[in-house]
């Protein structure tokens, strides 16, 4: 049946069935004291690992690599959740925090934003094309059934795969790495533009350990007026005796399942029918309807119906007065032939629910027949304390209320921690510096240009953008963030970055989490945002956590995952930037037979923040020949787990530290620096270093540079070195003095000039760019 | 008195906001109505004096882009377009709504039994595609239109994946250019260019644009509205933010155009 509950679930469901209470309920609505084939599904998509989140409410073991234990009792609630909390007391700018579908701030005076990233991995193993789009669309919803609802403006899209190139063994069921990257690729693409929404940020990166299982984050901002009526937009309500109405699309028996066979493991049973199909037109059609309704405020309460369908956005609505009774009989179907339980939990796309009082009724489904959208009256909200399903005249489930929503039984998970230690790699063993070298690394999958891929996402739809995914003369330097105008009243911007660091997982997840975090940061301040009004996203895909004879080290994976919730933690207390919304996806491995291919720990954390004026935004691209470039921030002798280190097959333990007190004192200076003017152009070092930094801000200027520096470091240290919180400037000769007060204590080391000659030059090397530039450009502009 | 300008929105018009926003900074009044509304009460359009088909997937562009759409109009509405061409109003379609008016029949030429008679058809580099695209006004379209005055060149994106203009042979391509109904080419150093990226589609002659024999319908695949601030432009950063673009006064103009009758 594909349920995907554990024994200790179904004891649970055995013994509020064999309750006496429940037996009476029953027999009084000529129910069968047995559970229905519809209950039982409702229970099992209600608490599958998808939709109720298991590995982040349980209670932890946590034992430390000195053999010291704690018990935690649920990451999400004391790691996640209370930081936010308690940064809340500092901050007033946020609206709605994890009790919706997507966070929300204030944005300016009239306006709110709010934003939401997705996963869809497992649909996108099976079916790319389809997977993908249905994430874009899905998580565009998600904005959309936010308070009484967001109109979507910009979208996101972050994906890991395996190398393109791979040419090894794919056991069963997987597609080639390749064949993913189209079809994710193409879904993306065609939901989100066919939608109207410009996709302006995102990244592509690869592992072997990626074939097992693509990672699709796909993410939404939206706007929205602060508020509606006399109350905020993000406030919403059901009364007893609201009207339960489903708009949108049909519903079939594509992605049945889908939120139970996402909360296991990929194998070669897994079901392509478990995948929606998606038309991004009808959800269009959708979205202009349901933004006039919500202006002339015709419903009290819009969900959207993502994982688990109807059971799922009608089940948890019901929560807010008490009760529901449904009539599935009523539900617009694709083809006939569904059974009521395929109707309740179907996940075929472009639907939202919602609560429309009885009195605006009329005025709501005129308003759907005139714009050509379904709209279904389905049913009613009450105050029964049951869910009470009905197939025509016949009832065919009624469950308790506090049994569905709060009888699943806590998980209890060991988590051990014991640090691995690859030897790092000697000064000795270092390879010469060499053109080559330096083509190597600009041509590594993770570093190379994706700019084939990403122009054929529309970006400026809306009309809003101001700094694009590409900068620089001939726009095809990659841009650290994005930056948008929302409303034409003023020169506010928003701007939207991320940061992804996969392998550093492989050393230690507290610091993975930490630099992940730091570059996200880094990548809005660069491009001329306040870090004090940051806000964070965190989207968490790990190997499954649950420690059992097939999965032996299941307790170090939790006890990373407990790493990685410990810096979150940390990390937003210490720069007052709390998470706001965010996702977690528990069983990103492939298991077949003996064969089972875990990715490495992934944290996707997306970032938002303001511009006071999008005029003082500021690109990664070099501006003037002659113009200073400056380092700012300490580069130490840490390459652990960096792309330099990857391209000599080693891993290595020293990864970069963060510390965010002192990052976030660099970052505000940064931007009082930008609001004077006084710094030409900014770009994050990330992955490959400096030399990757200095290598695009010249191909964005289309001019060289001559450096030298002093360091203790050898100079592969120096130029690979992905130390955190570093940033390159460039700055004009007559603005050093002002820019060294702005700048003052911090670590700023003049490092070189931006030159007319088309080479980058230091030490003995003269690098010709047009050969780097090549280098960089061609590796995955066509996968043939 | 502002001029109203009618743009159209629903069933997959995306663009429709910021068209609005340009018509209401060059100096209109836009009014957006989806197009059942108009469906349901015809009359909507004897109360603007023009009117706009903003970009999009109309109908997520199945069958070929623009092409239900078009039919939509030209069976449902045929009749009320062409009362509203003998009035000498001014239309504009923009990406799907230039092709929509081109596979109407209702570009280039036109007359009281509309025929298409030329395509917008897949780019040659087979990809939908969002880049910034330099154009070119050509001189005799400019003196016929009032949408073109005073206009040399400007820069504004693309973002399609069917722009690629052709006809049904060179003969008509001919008669197209002597006509003087090519409103705007691709450009590469100032000069109609087949160049990729320079010309992103591989449109015959590198024509972005076309207008009917009155100058008033007005079609190009390139998106003016988003590019009449001069922040929107992708090179800002680089050389500032004085000018204004030049973008706008493709929506001066016809404000200017329709003040003055």
């Amino acid at each position: 049946m594909g349920l995907a509950l554990t024994l200790e679930e179904m004891l649970a469901i055995q013994t509020y069935y064999a309750d006496e209470k429940t037996k009476e309920h029953r027999s009084g609505l000529g129910l069968p004291s047995e559970p229905t084939d519809v209950e039982l599904e409702a229970l099992a998509q209600t608490w599958s690992e998808h939709c109720k989140h298991k590995i982040f409410a349980a209670t932890v073991h946590y034992t430390d690599e000195k053999g010291e234990s704690e018990e935690i009792h649920s990451l999400f609630k004391t790691m996640i959740h209370a930081p936010t909390v308690e940064i809340m007391k500092r901050r007033h700018d946020i609206s709605s925090v994890f009790s919706d579908n997507a966070g929300a701030f204030h944005f300016d005076e009239e306006h709110d934003v709010c934003i939401k990233a997705e996963t869809h991995n497992s649909p996108s193993a099976l079916d790319p094309y389809g997977g993908a789009m249905t994430g874009i669309v899905g998580v565009n919803r998600d904005v959309l059934g936010t308070g009484r609802g967001f109109l979507p403006i910009f979208n996101t899209d972050v994906f890991c795969f395996g190398p393109p190139n791979y040419d090894g063994d794919l056991p069963g069921r997987l597609h080639h790495p390749r064949r993913i990257f189209r079809g994710v690729h193409r879904g993306v693409k065609d939901g989100g533009n066919e939608s109207g929404i410009p996709t302006v940020n995102g990244s592509i990166s690869f592992d072997d350990r990626f074939i097992g299982k693509p990672l699709v984050f796909c993410g939404t901002g939206g706007l929205a007026p602060r508020n509606l009526g006399d109350k905020p937009i993000v406030e919403k309500w059901i009364h007893p005796g609201d009207l339960a109405i489903m708009v949108g699309g049909l519903i079939g028996k594509d992605g049945i399942h889908g939120a139970t066979f996402s909360s296991e493991g990929l194998s070669s049973a897994s079901p392509t029918s478990a995948v929606q199909i998606g038309d991004p037109i009808t959800q269009k059609r959708m979205t202009d309807f349901l933004i006039i309704a919500r202006d002339r405020q015709l419903y009290n309460f819009i969900t959207d119906n993502g994982a688990g369908g109807l059971s799922s956005s009608m089940g948890e609505m019901a929560t807010e007065c008490g009760g529901l009774s449904l009539d599935l009989a009523k539900a617009p179907l694709k083809y006939a032939g569904l059974a009521p339980w395929e109707i309740f939990l179907s996940e075929a796309q472009e639907r939202m629910s919602l609560a429309v009082p009885p009195e605006n009724l009329q005025a709501f489904l005129e308003l759907a027949e005139s714009m050509h959208v379904t709209a279904a009256v389905m049913g009613t909200f009450t105050d029964s304390g049951h869910l009470d399903l009905f197939y025509g005249d016949e009832q065919i489930a009624s469950i308790s209320m506090d049994f569905l929503h709060d009888g699943l039984p806590t998980l209890v998970l060991p988590a051990r921690w014991n640090p691995p230690k690859d030897p790092e790699v000697e000064n000795d063993d270092l390879p010469e510096l060499s053109l080559e070298l330096c083509k190597a690394i600009l041509s590594r999958f993770n570093i190379c240009s994706k700019e084939d891929w990403v122009r054929q996402y529309d970006h400026e739809v809306q009309g809003m953008s101001v700094v694009k995914p590409f900068c620089g003369e001939k726009a095809d330097a990659p841009s650290d963030a994005a930056v948008l105008r929302p409303s034409l009243k003023h020169h506010k911007g928003l701007a939207v970055a991320h940061g992804l660091l996969p392998r550093y997982s492989d050393i230690d997840t507290y610091h993975m989490t930490c630099n992940v975090m730091d570059e996200a940061i880094r990548s809005l301040v660069a491009s001329g945002a306040d870090p004090d009004t940051a806000l964070g996203l965190d989207n968490f895909c790990w190997p499954d956590p649950v420690k059992t004879a097939a999965n032996p080290k299941g307790d170090y994976k939790m006890a990373q995952l407990v790493r990685s919730n410990q810096a979150l933690r940390d990390m937003a207390l210490a720069t007052d930037i709390p998470c706001i919304s965010g996702k977690d996806s528990m069983k990103n491995d492939y298991v077949d037979g003996d064969v089972r291919i875990s990715i490495p720990p992934t944290l996707l954390y997306t970032a938002v923040a303001t511009l006071p004026d999008v005029r003082r935004a500021v690109t990664v691209d070099f501006k003037n020949p002659g113009d200073l470039i400056v380092l700012l921030g300490s580069t130490k002798d840490e390459l652990g787990g960096s792309e330099f280190y990857q391209h000599l097959g080693r891993t290595g333990h020293q990864v970069p530290q963060v510390d965010p007190e002192v990052a976030m004192a660099r970052y505000r200076k940064v931007h009082s620096a930008m609001l004077a003017g006084l710094i030409c152009s900014a770009h994050d070092l990330s992955e490959g270093g400096l030399f990757v930094a200095l290598a695009e801000s010249c191909f964005g200027g289309r001019v060289g540079a001559h450096l030298q520096w002093q360091s203790e470091l050898h100079p592969l240290r120096f130029l690979f070195s992905e130390s955190a919180s570093r940033l390159l400037l460039s700055v004009s000769p007559e603005d050093l003095d002002a820019l060294r007060n702005e700048l003052e204590d911090e670590p700023l080391t003049i490092i070189g000039e931006v030159t007319e000659s088309p080479s980058l030059e230091f030490l003995d090397q003269k690098l010709p760019l047009e050969k780097l530039f090549d280098a960089w450009r061609t590796p995955l502009q066509s996968l043939e | 008195m502002k001029p109203r300008i009618l743009i159209l929105t629903g069933v997959g018009i995306n663009s429709n906001r910021e068209l609005a926003e340009s018509f209401e900074l060059a100096g209109a009044e836009a009014v957006s109505h989806h197009i059942s509304e108009v469906e349901a009460r015809p009359e909507l359009l004897n109360e603007v004096q023009g009117l706009a088909f903003p970009g999009g997937f109309s109908y997520g562009d199945h069958i070929a882009s623009g092409k239900i759409l078009g039919n939509l109009v030209k069976s449902k509405a045929g009749h009320l377009l062409q009362g509203l061409k003998e009035r000498g109003t001014p239309m504009i379609g923009i990406c799907n709504g230039f092709q929509i008016l081109v596979k109407m029949g209702w570009l280039p030429q036109n007359d009281d039994q509309p025929v298409q008679q030329a395509s917008l058809t897949h780019n040659d580099s087979a990809r939908y595609e969002n880049r910034w695209v330099e154009l070119g006004v050509d001189p005799a379209a400019r003196a016929k239109s009032p949408w073109l005055q005073g206009l040399e060149s400007f820069e504004c994106p693309v973002r399609h994946g069917e722009g690629k203009l052709v006809l049904g042979n060179d003969d008509d391509l001919n008669r197209l250019e002597d006509a003087g109904l090519v409103a705007l080419r691709y450009l590469k150093d100032g000069q109609p260019t087949q160049e990729y990226p320079h010309n992103p589609n591989g449109s015959w002659n590198a024509i972005a644009g076309l207008i009917d024999p009155s100058g008033l319908i007005f079609g190009l695949m390139p998106h003016p509205e988003v590019a009449i601030h001069p922040h929107q432009h992708p090179r800002w950063s680089r050389r500032g933010l004085a000018d204004t673009p030049s973008t706008l006064q493709l929506f001066k103009n016809i404000v200017e155009h329709l003040k003055s009758r």
